[in-house]
Order: structure tokens, then C-alpha cells, then sequence
């Protein structure tokens, strides 16, 4: 089973997808970050979806997932760099990623993780 | 059997062969095509029944081209394939003038042999115009999903004409790739030239929305006409938490805003600059 690595930048953690995932590697990337948010004391998260041409339902849910327990652990997701033909099947799911930021790409998600920290404080 | 069969093919296309000005006149009289067509086709099939191996590709290609010109003079497919048919008529009459038994049993196997050739020149001219239809179709998508920018980060959609789930598909396309090549994070929908809105097409623009929200991208609804927006309300249709707008222009601004953009007072200083060259 292939493992996501996780990049620490600052006080935010970067999960940059560039495998096809499996329902393995989702949820080992699931606890993984979770065990790096809290270790590393990170506020924010970016899972960067450049490189994924593939989703389905599974993977789609793990975005929210993802997100809320992040959330819990007072760090924020953003996801970033949707392919359009990813969000047209997100969509035709039915799944609209309800609580989960999005941006279009890299640099725009740490501009909106800055963004969002400055407007809590 | 064979022999006889063999000996009645060979009378019909002798008879065929020996008869070209008479078959030709006839053909041209019953079938109402130019006698210049009819001369080309005879010289393919004569050079067809003559060979060996009776290869009709000759023939066949002939007679694509010519449904092809037909599809696009707007002849009808009956009439296209009559012209095929209306050979065996006259031919019938040479065979009958001929009066043996071999020729009217090689007729027969003749009228067959056009029977296929009719029916071929039906399939062209069904593949010639689904052909036009297709490429029309095409033509049209590309021609009605222009991605404009109006400002850096704002990109419009102008939608113009009947919408349905095949342009939906291609607008969505265009303006999520435009989103992401341009990196913009504001697009209008502009709905001025739709002229019906019912559920389907609702759900179509809902799903565009969702598509660019999920890529982190904001979508305004533009150019709701009031009989539009009765529609909307009348067949229940909730747009929730999307931004609609009255007209284009009101989209741009409120986009403006969005993206930090700060419009001061524009209208009154045209005027004023106006009333000093007055």
C-alpha cells in the first residue's frame, strides 16, 4: 500500500495527492494527519488535488471527513487544485463537499487559510 | 440448376451491354436524373458486369457521391433511390423485347443486383445527412459557449438559446477549465438570452454552481427576466444560498465587490465630465 506523504510548511500541513488512490491509502492518510495535526500543532490544512483525474464516492466522503476532523483538532482544510471533470463527478454524486474550502489552486489556499486566521484572530 | 443460371446472367448483362443508348434514354425518361449521371453510372456498371470478379466498388463509390450531391440539392431519399430503380424497368422492357426465357430468368437475378445497389444508395444518402446533422450540431455548441472576461478574476458565461443536458455539459466544461486556466474566482452565468427556464435546466445551472464552489471557485446568477423568475418561483425551484442577480451588470459589480474591487461614485463623474465639454 502506497503512503501520502505529508509536508509541514509553517503552521500548515500540505497532503499532496500525486498516487491513484485506494480505500486503504485514504483512510491510512486519514489518521496519518490526524496524528501530524496534533503533533506538529498545525492551524491549517491543504490537500492538494492537482494531480487526481479519478474520484468516486468513497474518496469524495473522505474530503468532509478530512475536514471535520480537522476542524475538531482547530485546524482548517482547504482543498485545492479540483480538476473541473473531478467537480462535474463530485457533483453528478450528488456530494457538494459541505464544510469543506475550496480553492483553485496552491497559492490561492494559503491566501484564504491566512485570510481565514486573521479574520478569527 | 447452375448451368442455367450461369447461361441467364450471361444474356442479361449481354443484353444489358448491347443496349446502352436505348437503356440509357429510357433510364433518363423514367427517372428524370440528367443523362450525363446516368451515362457515368452505366460506364461503372458496364466495366463491373464485364470484369471477372464483378467488383462493385466502382459503382458504390459513383453512386455515394451521387446521394451526397442529392442530400445537398434537397432531393428526397425516395427519389434518390427511384433513379437506381427505375433501371430495372427499362431493362425489363429489353429483356421482354428479347422475349427468351433466359432473359427474363437473368432478370431476375439482375433486378437483385439493383435492388442491393438502390438500397446502398439509401444508406449513403442517410449517412450523407446524419453526417450535415452531426456536424451542424457541433458547430452550434461551439458557436453558442463563449467564456468571456470581464475583469481579472471575474469571467462571464453569455447563454443564448434553448439549453439542454448535452450544451449544459459543454458550458460547464468550458467555464471550469476557463476557471482554471485563468485562475479566476468569480464567474456570471448570464441567463438573458435563455428563453425558458424550467426544472431541468434549473438543475443544470445548479450543478455548474456546485461544480465551480467545489473547485473554489463563486458563481453569480445573472440576466433573470421577470417572467423567468415567475417560472422559477411557480414550479418551486430553490436556488438556496446562490447568488442571483437582475442583470449582468449588477453581477460584475456585486463580483467586484467580492474580489476587493471599490467602484466610487463612476455614474456622476461621466456626467459631470460630460457637462464640461457640453
Amino acid at each position: 500500500m502506497e503512503r501520502v506523504p505529508i509536508l509541514k510548511l509553517g503552521d500548515i500541513l500540505i497532503v499532496s495527492i500525486q498516487i491513484d488512490l485506494d480505500d486503504q491509502s485514504v483512510l491510512a492518510l486519514q489518521e496519518d494527519l490526524a496524528d501530524m495535526v496534533v503533533s506538529s500543532g498545525a492551524r491549517g490544512v491543504i490537500i492538494d488535488i492537482t494531480a487526481v483525474e479519478i474520484v468516486d464516492s468513497f474518496i469524495g466522503r473522505m474530503f468532509s471527513t478530512i475536514a471535520a476532523m480537522t476542524r475538531m483538532l482547530d485546524a482548517e482544510t482547504v482543498v485545492v487544485g479540483m480538476r473541473p471533470a473531478v467537480a462535474i463527478t463530485l457533483v453528478e454524486l450528488g456530494l457538494s463537499l459541505g464544510g469543506v474550502r475550496t480553492a483553485l489552486n496552491l497559492e490561492k489556499g494559503v491566501a484564504m487559510l491566512e485570510h481565514v486566521r486573521g479574520a478569527a484572530g | 440448376m447452375t448451368v442455367p443460371a450461369e447461361a441467364a446472367r450471361r444474356r442479361i448483362v449481354d443484353l444489358f451491354l448491347s443496349s446502352e443508348e436505348r437503356l440509357l434514354q429510357r433510364w433518363t425518361q423514367l427517372s428524370g436524373a440528367s443523362p450525363g449521371e446516368l451515362r457515368d453510372l452505366y460506364q461503372a456498371l458496364r466495366t463491373a458486369l464485364s470484369s471477372e470478379d464483378g467488383d462493385f466498388a466502382d459503382v458504390r463509390g459513383l453512386l455515394a457521391e451521387l446521394s451526397r450531391a442529392r442530400v445537398r440539392q434537397g432531393h428526397t431519399p425516395s427519389d434518390t433511390a427511384r433513379l437506381v430503380f427505375s433501371l430495372k424497368e427499362a431493362l425489363y422492357e429489353v429483356a421482354e423485347a428479347d422475349g427468351g426465357p433466359e432473359a427474363l430468368r437473368g432478370f431476375v437475378w439482375f433486378s437483385r443486383l439493383v435492388d442491393d445497389l438502390g438500397l446502398y444508395t439509401f444508406e449513403s444518402y442517410t449517412a450523407a445527412r446524419e453526417k450535415i446533422i452531426i456536424d451542424q450540431t457541433e458547430q452550434l455548441l461551439e458557436l453558442s459557449t463563449p467564456v468571456v472576461k470581464l475583469w481579472e478574476g471575474i469571467v462571464a458565461v453569455p447563454l443564448v438559446g434553448t439549453l439542454d443536458s448535452a450544451r449544459t455539459q459543454v458550458v460547464m466544461e468550458k467555464l471550469l477549465q476557463t476557471l482554471v486556466d485563468t485562475g479566476s474566482e468569480h464567474a456570471v452565468i448570464d441567463i438573458t438570452g435563455v428563453p425558458a427556464v424550467d426544472t431541468q435546466v434549473a438543475q443544470h445551472l445548479l450543478k455548474t454552481v456546485v461544480a465551480a464552489r467545489l473547485m473554489g471557485a463563486e458563481c453569480v446568477i445573472s440576466g433573470i427576466r421577470p417572467q423567468i423568475a415567475h417560472t422559477i418561483v411557480t414550479l418551486g425551484i430553490e436556488f438556496g444560498d446562490i447568488v442571483t442577480k437582475a442583470s449582468l451588470a449588477d453581477a460584475l459589480s456585486y463580483a467586484l465587490s467580492r474580489s476587493g474591487v471599490e467602484i466610487t461614485g463612476a455614474a456622476r463623474t461621466r456626467v459631470a465630465v460630460r457637462a464640461e465639454r457640453a
